[in-house]
Formats: structure tokens, sequence, C-alpha cells
């Protein structure tokens, strides 16, 4: 019913936009990440030199493991604080469910920044913690550890993924349908039967979901470790960033990011299969 | 063992629920607490309440410059992002296309990656164009990156939409420039609204992709970045107490005007991770 010049007209300016200002800037990225840099000039040759720095030299693979790591904690303590939040809301929370679920939301309209600066004034060894527990005399002096470390970049990150990975999970249990769980507690299950083989398998692409999005994007997270994570808790996306500051090595930080972006379309992919494998229909 | 409910009643689960909901809201409990603390951010417990911060921020006029930057950054980025995303929307719905498969999965990629890929990778491109660093570029990197988010929410729309509606219009002797406007545009207005308030919001805050596309022009989250660099001051509470204040605002506002009848359409902004 429509016309070809209507499909041209709307398919050609998203395309063009899109060829041009995403398609060829995630070329040249890759493209840089084959090129090298010789007394501050970029040469256009090509070769696999980046690629071969990085997986030999020790300090980026050891980044590369702590941001796994930092990643890894902050998807399995969202999930630890979500999945039991998400529970609750949809089986417990009747009629606060609906005040409850906003009550979840309104702190994502807080900037992200924001909320990190937040935890900075919360954890600093003048800041509000230090002080809450020199006040009840638990301490008596500031403790340093908290700010300035890969903890304080959990924290941080945990406090932000946790309402992106309790959404999914949420949305996943209240499509349950009621009458399965009433089934298997009709014919005997207990509750914890109930939950570990109707509940949890039902709920799973829920949970991958938010476990994927949560560890995705504190993998190339970069502005955490600024903020709160101190020179011990730097993580690989500050490498990109001061390889392509200070330091002057585009194809090197190019190889870098395409090594993150390898990481993430690999994970994505997987998960996506796993859900599917999940699903139920 | 009624309702479908595994059970009625869970203390355990119920205190964990609230400890994880103070988890959430204590960061912003102490932002909001402190940006009326005299003796500035730390220390406990707070005393002397004060309006000095809001003062100071009020006098402040690189903020309010910032202010002003974000705000041009994100409605342009919102225009230029529904106009794109509609029409990506429509090409993705109704026509066929070499590289359609890609097309479709190259848009929602700056959802996908860590912003410092997207921002480096437009840095590249500003560098190989010669084009200056700017408010200009910033705009390019937002609304680039959040066609995803227009082309998503008004895909979903054109699913739902009855085509019969369009087919009568043409059918009757409309042109098809006069059938978009007065049934394609009218029918997708909940999508666009929902996904301008989400781009809105995303532009707002957006720093990842912004920090390396950024001029001598500061938007909002950039000015921040700044005084934080500098230190802590309580000038970062009072702002981000009212930025807050106003989105708890908008938010009750948007919930009214939905329950007045405008659909329940909200819930898919909602559930967007």
């Amino acid at each position: 019913m429509y016309s070809s010049a209507y499909k041209t007209i709307v398919a050609l300016p998203p395309l063009l936009w899109v060829g041009l200002f995403l398609l060829l800037p995630y070329a040249l990225m890759f493209a840089h990440s084959f090129w090298l840099v010789r007394d501050g000039y970029l040469l256009h040759q090509w070769n696999l030199q980046n690629y071969h720095k990085l997986l030999t030299s020790p300090l980026y693979v050891d980044v590369l493991l702590r941001t796994m790591r930092i990643a890894g904690s902050v998807t399995l303590l969202s999930l630890l604080l979500g999945y039991p939040l998400a529970y609750y809301l949809s089986f417990h929370a009747y009629a606060r469910k609906e005040i409850l679920y906003q009550l979840v939301i309104v702190p994502l309209w807080v900037s992200y920044l924001v909320r990190g600066y937040a935890w900075k004034t919360i954890l600093g060894s003048e800041g509000v913690l230090n002080g809450f527990l020199q006040y009840l005399h638990l301490t008596h002096e500031p403790l340093g550890f908290l700010l300035y470390s890969p903890f304080a970049v959990v924290v941080m990150l945990t406090h932000i993924y946790t309402p992106f990975v309790f959404l999914p999970i949420y949305a996943a249990l209240e499509h349950i349908p009621r009458s399965l769980i009433e089934a298997s507690q009709d014919l005997g299950a207990s509750q914890r039967a109930t939950f570990l083989r109707v509940i949890l398998p039902l709920s799973m692409p829920g949970l991958l979901a938010g476990a994927t999005f949560a560890f995705v994007l504190s993998l190339g997270d970069f502005l955490a470790p600024l903020l709160v994570g101190g020179p011990s808790g730097t993580m690989i996306a500050n490498i990109v960033q001061s390889l392509f500051g200070a330091a002057y090595d585009w194809p090197l930080g190019a190889a870098v990011s395409v090594g993150i972006l390898l990481i993430t379309v690999t994970l994505l992919l997987f998960t996506e299969r796993l859900e599917k494998r999940w699903s139920f229909k | 063992m009624t309702n479908g409910s595994p059970s009625r009643r869970a203390p355990f689960l119920a205190t964990y629920a609230a400890s994880v909901f103070a988890f959430i809201y204590l960061p912003v409990v102490v932002l909001v607490v402190y940006s009326f603390n005299r003796d500035g951010v730390g220390g406990f417990p707070p005393r002397h309440l004060t309006l000095a911060w809001y003062r100071q921020l009020f006098a402040d006029a690189a903020i309010w410059e910032a202010v002003l930057n974000s705000l041009l950054v994100a409605a342009a980025s919102v225009v230029l992002a529904l106009t794109l995303g509609v029409l990506a929307a429509l090409a993705l719905d109704r026509a066929s296309f070499p590289g359609k498969a890609l097309f479709r999965r190259l848009v929602l990629l700056p959802l996908i990656l860590p912003g410092i890929i997207t921002g480096l990778s437009l840095l590249m491109f500003a560098v190989l164009v010669r084009l200056p660093l700017s408010l200009l570029t910033v705009f390019l990197g937002h609304a680039t990156a959040l066609i995803s988010v227009a082309t998503t929410e008004l895909f979903a729309g054109l699913q739902k939409m009855d085509r019969a509606q369009e087919e009568a219009s043409l059918d009757l002797g409309a042109t098809p420039w006069q059938t978009f406007w007065r049934i394609t545009i009218p029918n997708l207005k909940l999508s666009l609204i929902a996904a301008g308030l989400l781009i809105f919001t995303l532009s707002m805050d957006e720093i990842a992709v912004t920090f390396f596309l950024i001029g001598r022009d500061n938007t909002l989250p950039l000015q921040i970045w700044g005084l934080l660099r500098s230190g802590i001051t309580p000038e970062i509470n009072a702002i981000s107490t009212l930025i807050f204040g106003l989105s708890v605002a908008l938010i009750i506002i948007w919930y009214r005007l939905r329950t007045r009848g405008l659909g329940a359409e909200p819930q898919k902004l909602r559930e967007r991770p």
C-alpha cells in the first residue's frame, strides 16, 4: 500500500544520517586500532602492533581483570538487592505496589554525576559516614579506606544499577500467570520448591537482561573511577581516556576500545541466546 | 495461600526490601539535607540550617549559562532525534532495503555501547572533517545517540497502530503527505511524547559522550564536573536538590495527565532499563 517513493523518502534521511554520524565514526575507531603513532604523528600503516601490546602488557591485562572483577561484583550485588526487592513488590506489596514502584523509579531522575558526588560526600574521610560513626563513638578516627578505592566504585555503580536490574526482573515477575503458582502450591510444592522451580525459571529472562545491562555498563564506565576510585580503582575505560588524552596514542586507545566493544558484543549475543532458551512460550 | 501469592506475610523480606530502599535513598537524602547545612558537606549531624548555598547558586552566572546550554542542546536533540526516529521507525516497519538488519542494530549501538566509545568515535570524526568542538558537536553526539531511543519507542507505537485508518485515508483520496500528518502522527502522539521526554532527560544528564565533544561552552553536567574537580561545594547539593524537585514535580504532572485519560501508555517508558 505504500509507494516506493514513500519508502525511499522515509528510509533515506535516517540511513544517510546514521551512516555518516554513526557508522563512519565507529569505522574510524576500528581503522585507528590498526594504525600507529610515531614521534607524535599518526601513521596510516596497517599493522597489529596495538593488539599485540594490549595482550602482552601486564598493565592492560591487570586493569582489564580488575575491571571485570568490579563489573562482576556490581552485577552480583545489584541482583542481590534488586531481585528480592522486585519479588517483594510483585508478591507482597498488594495495594502499595504502585507507589513503591514509583519510589524505585524516582531516584533515576537524579543525575548520574550527582549520585557519584553524593557518594563522595558520604564516604570521604571528612564525610557523612565517618562523621556518623564518630558521633556514635564507634570509631575515633576517620576510616580512610572508604573513598578512593575499588570498594567505592562498586558501591557507587551498585547504587546506580540496582534500579535498572530491578526493572526487567519486576516486569518478568509481574508477567508470571498467578495460576501457575497456585497450581504449584495446590499440588503440594513447598514455598521453596515453588520459587526454585516455577518463579525463578520464569523470571530468568528479566534477570539476565538486568544482569547484562549492569555488567556491560559498568565495564565501560570511566566516570565512577575518576570520581571515587582513586589510583587503585582505575578501570579499563580510564586507560582509553588517558591514551586519547595525555598519552596521545589514539591507535592504542582505539585498540583497547575495540577490545571493550568485542567483550560487550560477545556478552550481549550470549545472553540473547540464553534469554531465548529461558523464555516462556 | 490465596490470591495467587506464595504467602501473605513475609517480615524478613519486608525488612530486606526496606533496607534496599534505604540504600537507594541514602545519597538522595544526604544530598538534600546537606544543601541546607551551614558548615558544608560532611560531618554529622548536620546543624545550622541556611539558604546561603542557594543564594550562592543563584549568583553563579556560569552555572545558569550551563543550564541554558543544556536546555538548548536537549531541545534541539529532541527535535532532530524525533524527526529521524519517526522516519527510521517507518522505514523499519514498512520498507525493505538492503542492510536493513544492519541498520536496525547500528541504530541501537549507542544505547548498548559504553558512552566513551561513541564519544571518542565521534571525536575522531570531528577531527577528520575538521569540525571544531562546540555545542554543535555535543548536539550532534546527543541527537545521533538518542535516535536509538526515538526509534524503539516509535517503532513499538507503529506496531500497535491500526493500519486500516491509513488505508482508508489513502483510499479516500488523501495524499500520503496528508495521511502522514492527519493519521500517522496523531496516532503516534503518545509514543512521541514519551520518547521526547526520555530524550530530553537523557540529554540533560548526558556526560560520557559529551565529555569528549565539548568545546568552550559547558553543559550543566560538565559544569558540575568542573566544580567537582576543584573540590566539594554545597552549591552542587543545592542545584541537584532543585533539579530533583523539578523532576519529581514533572513526574507527578505526567501521571496526572496520564490518569486523566491520555491512555496507559507510559508503562513502556517506565519499563525501559
